[in-house]
C-alpha cells in the first residue's frame, strides 16, 4: 500500500515537472513580515511573498528587463495620461521596483519618494530587480502610514501618489481606510492624482470603492486582472483630454511597451458596486476578513 | 463567581490587547515593532498588576473588591476610548521613530486598565483558596479559566466583533460587560456577606 501511494506520489510529481522544472529559485529569505523569494522561469524574473504559485509580486523580463510585464502596472502608468508631467512622485510600496524605474527613466525631472516597510524588500529590489539608486529617488523604509503622516506635517505635497502596497494574500488594513485616503489627498498639490492598485473581490470590492467614493467623489475605475483606481480631487477629463494626454505620454511609456491609449479607454467612472456599503474607516477596517475567498 | 471574573478579564484583556494594535496602526503603522511594543507594554502591566494584585489580597479579601477591581479596569478603559486619538496625534508629533511612540503610547493608553486586570487574578486566587494543601490546584484552575477567557477574547475579537463593530463600540462593549459582572459580584456579597 505504502508503497503504491509513493508510486502515485512520483506519477504526480512527474506530471507536474514540466511547470516545475522551469522556475529556478534564485534567492530565497525570510524578512520580518513575510517569506521573499525570487524566481526566474524561461522568461522572467519575479519576486514572490508566499509560497503558493500564481502570487506574483512583481515581474521583469530578463531578456528585456525594461519592458512592463503586468497588465495592472500599465493601468498604473497609464494614470500618466491624466497627468502627464508629474515633478514630485509618491509610491507607497516598493515590490520589484518596477513602477519607479519605469517613472525615474521617462521623467527626467521628476523627484520620486518610496515608502516600503520591510527593508529586505528593498535589498532584495536592489540586488535581483536592478533598483538603481539615483539621486531623484529616494526610499524611505517605513510603514506607508507613517510616511505620509511625516509628509503631511512637514508640508510635502505630490503631483501624483501611487498605491502599490496590497497583494492578494494581505492588505495593510491602515492603508484602506477613509482617514489615510484624507491624508493622501490632502498631500495633493493642485491637480495632483492618486493612482491605487487594489486586489480587492468579493465583499470587499463594495466597501473599497465606497471608501475612494467617500473621499474622491468620481472616479476612474480601471478593471483587468488586477483593479486600478485612479482618482483626481481636482476632477477628472474628459474623454477627448484624456486621448490627448494619453498620445502626449506615448512616447515616453513606449521603451516599456505601455501603451496608455489602449488602457484609458477602459476608464471609466460609472459605478458597478454597492454604493451603499459601510465605509471602511481607522474604526471599522475588517478588510482581509471581508476579502476573505468563499465570502458571499 | 470568582471565575467568571476571572475568565471575563481574561478576555478583557486579550480583546482590549488587539484592539489596541488597530488604535495605534493609523498612527504608528503595522510593522512588526508596533505589535512588540503593545505586547511589551501588557506583559509588563500584567507583571506589575499580579505583583500589586497579590499584595492587595493580604488585607481582608472580599468578593467586592474583587468584583470592584473589574469595575476599575473598564472605567480606566473609557479615556482610551474617547481620548485615543487626540493623545497618538501629539505623540506622532513628539516621538519621530514609531517604535518609541508605539511604547510610549500604549504605556499612556494601556498600561493602567491591564495592570488592573493583572490584580484580578492573584486576588481570586486568595479568595478561592481555603486550605493550603489545595493552593497548587485551585491555582491552577483560576489560571485555565482566565487564559481560557484570554484565549476567546483573542478569537472572537480578531475573527467577529472587528467584522460586526467599529473599535469604539467594541471597547465600550466590553467595558459594559465588566460593569455588569462586577456589579453582580458587588450584589453577590450582599446576599451572601463575607466570601473567604
Amino acid at each position: 500500500m505504502a508503497r503504491w501511494h509513493s508510486a502515485a506520489a512520483l506519477a504526480l510529481v512527474l506530471l507536474a515537472a514540466p511547470a516545475a522544472r522551469a522556475d529556478t529559485v534564485v534567492h530565497t529569505e525570510r524578512s520580518l513580515y513575510r517569506q521573499i523569494l525570487v524566481y526566474d522561469d524561461d522568461e522572467l524574473r519575479c519576486m514572490r511573498f508566499t509560497k503558493q504559485t500564481g502570487g506574483r509580486q512583481s515581474c521583469i523580463d530578463r531578456a528585456h528587463p525594461r519592458r512592463v510585464v503586468f497588465d495592472y502596472v500599465k493601468m498604473m502608468l497609464s494614470a500618466l495620461a491624466v497627468n502627464p508631467a508629474p515633478r514630485s512622485i509618491l509610491i507607497v510600496g516598493l515590490g520589484g521596483g518596477t513602477l519607479v524605474d519605469v517613472l525615474e527613466r521617462a521623467l527626467p525631472d521628476a523627484d520620486i519618494d518610496v515608502a516600503e516597510i520591510d527593508p529586505a524588500v528593498v535589498r532584495v529590489a536592489t540586488q535581483y530587480f536592478g533598483l538603481r539608486t539615483s539621486p531623484r529617488v529616494h526610499v524611505h523604509e517605513e510603514d506607508g502610514r507613517v510616511y505620509v503622516k511625516h509628509a503631511l506635517r512637514e508640508g510635502k505635497r505630490y503631483d501624483l501618489v501611487m498605491l502599490d502596497a496590497f497583494d492578494h494574500e494581505y492588505i495593510p488594513e491602515h492603508l484602506l481606510t477613509q482617514e489615510f485616503l484624507r491624508e493622501v489627498k490632502g498631500l495633493l498639490a493642485p491637480g495632483g492624482l492618486v493612482a491605487a492598485n487594489t486586489f480587492s473581490s468579493s465583499r470587499l470590492y463594495d466597501h473599497e470603492s465606497a471608501t475612494y467614493a467617500s473621499v474622491f467623489g468620481a472616479f476612474y475605475n480601471v478593471k483587468a486582472s488586477n483593479r486600478v483606481i485612479i482618482a483626481r480631487p481636482d476632477g477628472l477629463p474628459d474623454a477627448a483630454a484624456l486621448k490627448g494626454g494619453a498620445a502626449r505620454v506615448q512616447p515616453l511609456l513606449a521603451p516599456f511597451d505601455v501603451d496608455p491609449a489602449r488602457f484609458v479607454e477602459h476608464f471609466d467612472t460609472k459605478p458597478d458596486w454597492r454604493t451603499d456599503a459601510r465605509v471602511l474607516t481607522d474604526k471599522y477596517s475588517p478588510s482581509n476578513l471581508l476579502n476573505a475567498p468563499g465570502r458571499p | 463567581m470568582v471565575f467568571s471574573i476571572a475568565g471575563w478579564s481574561g478576555f478583557f484583556v486579550m480583546g482590549v490587547e488587539l484592539l489596541s494594535g488597530r488604535i495605534l496602526a493609523p498612527t504608528f503603522g503595522s510593522g512588526i515593532y508596533v505589535w512588540g511594543g503593545i505586547i511589551t507594554v501588557f506583559m509588563l502591566a500584567l507583571s506589575v498588576g499580579y505583583l500589586a494584585g497579590g499584595r492587595l489580597s493580604l488585607h481582608r479579601p472580599t468578593l467586592r473588591r474583587l468584583a470592584l477591581l473589574l469595575m476599575l479596569a473598564a472605567a480606566a478603559t473609557a479615556p482610551v476610548a474617547l481620548f485615543n486619538e487626540p493623545v497618538l496625534d501629539w505623540l506622532f508629533g513628539v516621538v519621530r521613530d514609531p517604535r518609541y511612540g508605539t511604547l510610549v503610547s500604549a504605556t499612556l493608553l494601556f498600561f493602567i486598565p491591564t495592570a488592573i486586570c493583572g490584580m484580578v487574578s492573584p486576588y481570586a486566587v486568595r479568595l478561592l483558596v481555603s486550605e493550603y494543601r489545595q493552593s497548587g490546584q485551585v491555582a491552577g484552575l483560576l489560571y485555565f479559566v482566565s487564559t481560557l477567557g484570554s484565549a476567546a477574547g483573542t478569537l472572537i475579537t480578531s475573527f467577529y466583533l472587528v467584522l460586526w463593530l467599529d473599535v469604539d463600540q467594541i471597547l465600550w462593549g466590553l467595558a459594559g460587560v465588566s460593569v455588569l459582572l462586577g456589579a453582580g459580584g458587588v450584589a453577590m456579597r450582599e446576599r451572601h456577606g463575607q466570601v473567604a
